[in-house]
């Protein structure tokens, strides 16, 4: 018998972006498929790199502060804290405890404020819109405290090298506290809603698996790496501000369930025990405050002169919502500006955990693991140029209404 | 496990770098009330003995790799290769920084993605930023600068390879009537102060 060859097309490339598959800030995909499923993947940032660090070693240090706000619309202290701290190990300026602890107490307000909005864009990906609206109307909450405590609902601009520029008074501790409650009650529902749902289940479980093994030699941080049993973070590992003075636990999900899967769904666990857990943060350094003054250095114009008689390198480090931020600084004498200044930021670290999280799974689930390590891009990329690309064929909201339909899908096979 | 202390770590690596040791300096850094410190260890080494150095850091715990940074020193460019060890411990975690210059006549240094995978973003990013080459990189492509970016200009060198007069965009030089595609009506002008009023 004759048998006759017939030549199948083995499988097609296709590219996502670099309009983003879930958030709405640009990199771009580039996927090898088999039907449904993703045989290979890649990733292109770049494409919001506004040259961050170029601009910083051309400016003074407190310029670079403002400018290190800057980098990231979520995380407004981050970048900050982590600057300043590697300015004041160069220039031996002890900061007083009070401003250590407001310096962390904003940054747990900014991490739940952080993943109450990641919850709600994980819902949104999945089409779970209504805990999409939970999940931003209770963050408006520590939004408004944010703004009750610094003046702004992002960029709190209370950052200075040597301290902080607010105070938070004892008479504001009782509107903290309201805040505190409401997220209590808030934690049950969002819980309920993210962790019993069946449908949210069924979307994430055993999808985008990060192992335990990938995570240790990809070195992703923060809930990415925590969510596959990697004990990782600094506020814990490495003390600084505050956090040296409490007792705190990484957040694993093997707390709330008893095994680490690392998947979509342990992400999700990770971050709500965070936001249970920052609470509890917020409510020990209230209690432990201590007095004293704000700053080391009340006047910029002595700040600089000091800052530019001082030579040295230094690294400062904070845990972000999405991990472990890094600045490398180094100052010479006689000079205002950094002669080097390297920024890490948290999602830097864990772009390259996509590849194995997306090999294997199908197109319609690309949103939500592309939205589970949280990705910021313009904290990540840091250089501007938009480039034309005429190649988009999947748009994301063509994506989006893949993986609408396929949790569609899968509530009707439930109904039968 | 016992833990090393920073200086036992430091000397352990010295033994590893071999004739490549250049400098080592152990520093402390205490915050919040309680003082506890975080520790830190720089390592300065010739290019020859970053991999044996990292070899003998991997036994005394699989590092994490945070990033590699640099510093554009003149006729050298310095790589801090930033690991942690002893993560996973409250309060025990050691920055250790292996710090390697190159000289700007041979900006080549072996690839690490060979021990530990995570780098490979930052040594891709180091390759088209500051034009150094990161010999048997896995991928060698550019990461974060786009493919129109030309050749031979690297953004975070601070000699003649670094970026020209001519691609900087200054906002403020460039005047609003000067914006492209800008069909804006001008801003309103401020009205005329009175005569003779004194503020």
């Amino acid at each position: 018998m004759k048998t006759i060859e017939v030549k199948k097309p083995s499988g097609y490339a296709t590219q996502i972006g670099p309009a983003h598959p879930a958030l709405k800030e640009p990199v771009m995909f580039s996927l090898d498929i088999e039907g449904e499923c993703i045989k290979k993947a890649d990733f292109v940032p770049g494409m919001a790199h506004r040259g961050v660090e170029w601009m910083g070693m051309r400016r003074n240090c407190i310029q670079v502060m403002y400018l290190a706000e800057r980098i990231c619309g979520i995380c407004g202290i981050t970048h900050s804290i982590s600057f300043v701290r590697a300015v004041e190990q160069i220039a031996q300026i002890q900061v007083p405890n009070r401003a250590h602890y407001i310096r962390s107490i904003v940054g747990e307000l900014e991490r739940i404020h952080s993943h109450l909005l990641w919850a709600g864009v994980a819902a949104h990906e999945l089409g779970f819109d209504s805990a999409f609206y939970l999940a931003w109307r209770v963050r408006e909450n520590v939004m408004d405290l944010l703004e009750y405590l610094t003046g702004n609902r992002v960029h709190y601009a209370i950052i200075q090298i040597g301290g902080v520029r607010r105070d938070i008074v004892p008479d504001q501790f009782p509107r903290i506290e309201e805040s505190m409650k409401f997220f209590e009650d808030a934690y049950d529902k969002l819980a309920a809603v993210f962790l019993d749902d069946t449908t949210v289940q069924m979307r994430c479980r055993d999808c985008g698996v990060l192992t335990n093994d990938e995570a240790r030699e990809l070195c992703p941080v923060g809930p990415t790496a925590r969510a596959s049993g990697i004990k990782k973070d600094v506020r814990v590992d490495h003390p600084y501000a505050a956090y040296g003075d409490l007792e705190i636990d990484y957040m694993t999900p093997d707390l709330l369930t008893g095994e680490v899967r690392g998947d979509v769904y342990d992400r999700i666990i990770t971050r709500l025990l965070e936001v249970k857990q920052s609470i509890g943060i917020v409510r020990q350094l209230l209690a432990q405050m201590p007095d004293g003054p704000l700053l080391a250095i009340p006047k910029p114009a002595v700040l600089l002169a000091k800052l530019k008689g001082v030579a040295g390198e230094a690294v400062g480090r904070h845990e972000a919502p999405r991990g472990e931020v890094m600045h490398y600084v180094r100052l010479e004498a006689g000079k205002d500006e950094p002669s080097a200044w390297k920024v890490k930021a948290s999602s830097y670290s864990n772009y390259l955990s996509w590849i194995p999280m997306m090999e294997g799974e199908q197109i319609a689930d690309i949103p939500i693991i592309a939205a589970s390590i949280d990705p910021c891009i313009s904290c990540t990329d840091r250089v501007a140029l938009v480039r034309k690309d005429s190649r988009q064929i999947l748009t994301k909201e063509e994506l989006h209404r893949l993986s609408v339909e396929k949790t569609r899908r899968i509530q009707a096979s439930l109904l039968k | 496990m016992s833990l090393l202390t920073p200086q036992q770590i430091a000397d352990v690596l010295q033994a590893a770098a071999g004739a490549g040791f250049v400098s080592a300096r152990c520093t402390e850094w205490a915050e919040g009330v309680k003082g506890r410190k975080s520790k830190q260890v720089w390592l300065k080494i010739a290019r020859e003995s970053l991999i044996p150095t990292l070899k003998r850091l991997v036994e005394i715990q699989y590092p994490h790799v945070s990033v590699i940074a640099f510093a554009d020193t003149g006729a050298q460019v310095e790589l801090m290769y930033h690991f942690h060890v002893y993560w996973g411990i409250p309060h025990e975690e050691i920055l250790v920084t292996l710090a390697v210059p190159l000289d700007k006549t041979d900006l080549r240094v072996p690839t690490i993605t060979g021990i530990i995978p995570g780098a490979l973003t930052s040594e891709r990013e180091k390759q088209e930023m500051l034009g150094i080459e990161v010999v048997d990189i896995p991928d060698g492509r550019r990461l974060f600068l786009p493919e129109d970016f030309p050749q031979g200009v690297y953004p975070w060198r601070k000699d003649e390879t670094g970026i020209p007069a001519d691609m900087v965009k200054n906002l403020w030089a460039t005047g609003r009537d000067n914006l492209q595609f800008n069909d804006n009506p001008p801003p309103p002008a401020a009205p005329a102060a009175p005569q003779g009023e004194t503020k």
